[in-house]
């Protein structure tokens, strides 16, 4: 189904918020939303039937295979190559791992629970918010970037003339078709 | 683009006032850069020549192995503390007043960990073996050791560095946006590409905001164990003056004394030289000042710990090796550092101090002299007096690693200058966030 885009400038929060609250009122989901910063206001209109952002999701994967491979790595490698601390090798017997040197282990435990946690959730939002995008969307405006506020409506080509007609009525400074 | 009676700047100020930072520079910043590249050119003779001629080039012999080098590596990475520490622990904390200073601070953060991590590699000698530190398969099966402190400091400094160095780049790309979109040309091109797309869609800021706090909340523990893991190069040796469980919280608040000093080094300047007088107001730098202030106070009182610790542990070698410190060699290079350390930041109790641009200055340059002579005290005179007087030495610096460790300041100092030319200094979307946001009905307004 072929949809139109319609854009509005908002030089205000409040008449953003006015906006965005009208057009869901009324049904129009498919919007997006340009700001030069995160709004609280415009936050929460838009987070209010959205789940979390996933983000957390890859931070917590990302960390937890940095605990694992650290043990794994220094657990390993101390068994492979023997050196006797506390008066005694790090030896694999049958009931588990024996050995007095575990303690210091943990501090590269932390320090790769941090590190592949940290790039996990940079991975996460390239991933989550498609970056890089090489070409620019046909709602963005420049000006979405320094002090104005950007509603895109995606909507069925008939109803573009009641969008127009809210945005402008809402407070927008300029509406126009992209 | 407030309405009704506001002094503070609106979002278009903003813009206009953080790009206006990145015109071309006038005479006075390449004169700088000329002095900058003049000591860079001689830090890295002397360096060359250390290669050439070898170790013996450096002043540091028995039992002096670790002297200036590495001195000065842990006072770079101590430094590297006021950056993330602003960014991610004040960023948890809500303080809106980091938000002028934290990128200078956060850029601050990743060039001098990078200068610290040129001095194990200027240190160790043959630089090009470095590669021996980090855990990689090879056919004589050996691994580092893991138990050893200095393992542990490979992880914590490689780690600090790259999600520090994330976490900038990361905050950097809104702002990058807003260049790419008020510039022409190549210019244009190059911050396009960087910018990654940008748009500032809601769906963009929706992960950019999760992710950011989480990186924030990762960081966090991370500011306080990097310096605790390079206080364990030390105090998990048995060398007096050094063996003592204190040391891992006494140097995370040097770091942050030295820190918060060399932030406002540079952040004095760049107010002064850009005119960011609306930005980076006085309410800020008193609120550093007083960081200063209670940092240098609890470094005082970790100085009368360590005294107190060493008269009352009834250890005669660890009380002559307090003796000597205090009386003897290098004794006045302990006198600069409680002058310095515990003296100076005294005046910032007057709330006039604190605002006085020239008054703070001072005091953190006296900050930063202090900070590297405990450093110094920590490793020179300690490895100097140990258990035995037929180990006992004195440690007499020579030109090649005076050199170096003047050439390292030059080190960063290009770093940053560059820096401040090329990318936005002050968050321009931070410092948004901490204006009045535009609302044109003030009734309906939330």
């Amino acid at each position: 189904m072929a949809t139109e885009a319609i854009l509005g400038v908002f030089a205000h929060v409040d008449t953003t918020v006015r906006a965005l609250e009208e057009l869901r009122a009324r049904g129009y989901h498919d919007l997006t939303v340009y700001t030069p910063l995160p709004v609280h206001e415009i936050e929460e209109v838009l987070e209010r039937d959205r789940p979390v952002s996933r983000v957390r999701l890859f931070t917590l994967i990302g960390g937890l295979s940095g605990i694992a491979s650290a043990f794994l790595l220094t657990i390993w490698s101390s068994l492979v190559w023997g050196q006797v601390t506390g008066g005694k090798f790090m030896q694999l017997v049958p009931g588990g791992i024996i050995g007095s040197s575990l303690p210091p282990f943990f501090i590269i435990a932390f320090e790769l629970m941090v590190l592949f946690g940290g790039l996990a959730t940079v991975i996460g939002m390239i991933v989550l918010g498609q970056f890089p995008r090489f070409r620019q969307s046909p709602t963005f405006d420049p000006r979405f970037t320094n002090d104005r506020f950007g509603v895109a409506v995606h909507c069925a080509p008939e109803r573009a003339g009641s969008v127009h007609e809210l945005l402008r009525t809402a407070g927008a400074e300029e509406v126009k078709s992209r | 683009m407030s309405d009704g009676p506001t002094t503070s700047p609106t979002f278009a100020d903003v813009n206009r006032d953080v790009l206006r930072t990145l015109d071309p520079p006038g005479n006075l910043y390449f004169a700088w850069m000329c002095v900058v590249a003049l000591l860079l050119a001689g830090f890295f003779a002397a360096w060359a020549g250390q290669v050439w001629w070898g170790m013996g080039m450096a002043g540091k012999r028995v039992p002096q192995m670790w002297a200036m080098y590495i001195t000065t590596f842990v006072f770079w990475i101590g430094i590297g503390h006021a950056g993330t520490l602003i960014s991610a622990i004040l960023y948890l904390f809500r303080a809106r007043w980091r938000t002028s200073i934290y990128r200078a601070a956060e850029a601050m953060t990743i060039f001098a960990v990078m200068t610290a991590g040129l001095f194990p590699l200027i240190h160790a000698g043959r630089m090009w073996f470095a590669y021996f530190l980090l855990p990689y398969p090879n056919q004589r099966y050996l691994w580092p050791n893991f138990r050893s402190p200095l393992v542990w400091d490979v992880f914590a400094i490689s780690t600090y560095l790259s999600i520090s160095t994330v976490f900038f780049i990361v905050g950097l790309v809104p702002d990058i946006a807003a260049l790419r979109d008020a510039s022409s040309g190549w210019r244009r091109r190059i911050y396009a590409m960087l910018a990654l797309g940008w748009e500032g869609a809601d769906t963009q800021w929706r992960h950019y905001r999760r992710a950011y706090g989480l990186l924030a909340s990762l960081a966090t523990p991370l500011v306080l164990s990097v310096h605790s893991v390079v206080s364990w190069d030390f105090a998990m040796a048995l060398v007096p003056g050094w063996h003592s469980t204190l040391f891992a919280p006494f140097f995370v608040d040097g770091a942050i004394f030295s820190g918060f000093a060399m932030v406002l080094v540079l952040v004095l300047p760049m107010r002064h030289f850009f005119n960011l007088h609306a930005y980076i107001q006085d309410k800020h730098l008193d609120a550093m000042g007083k960081l200063i202030l209670v940092t240098g106070l609890v470094l005082t009182y970790f100085y009368l710990c360590e005294i107190f610790t060493s008269l009352y542990s009834g250890e005669h070698i660890e009380k002559a090796s307090l003796f000597w410190k205090v009386t003897a060699t290098y004794a006045w290079a302990l006198w600069t550092m409680y002058f310095c350390n515990c003296v100076a930041p005294l005046v910032l109790f007057w709330r006039r101090a604190r605002t006085s641009p020239v008054v703070l200055y001072i005091v953190s340059i006296l900050v930063l002299i202090g900070m590297w002579f405990e450093r110094f005290n920590i490793i020179v005179p300690s490895l100097g007096h140990d258990f035995y007087p037929y180990t006992w030495g004195i440690y007499y610096p020579s030109p090649t690693d005076t050199m170096i460790v003047i050439g390292s300041f030059s080190f960063f100092l290009l770093l940053f200058l560059g820096f401040i030319k090329l990318m936005p200094s002050l968050s321009i979307v931070e410092v948004k966030e901490t204006i009045p946001p535009p609302v044109r009905d003030r009734a309906h307004g939330h």
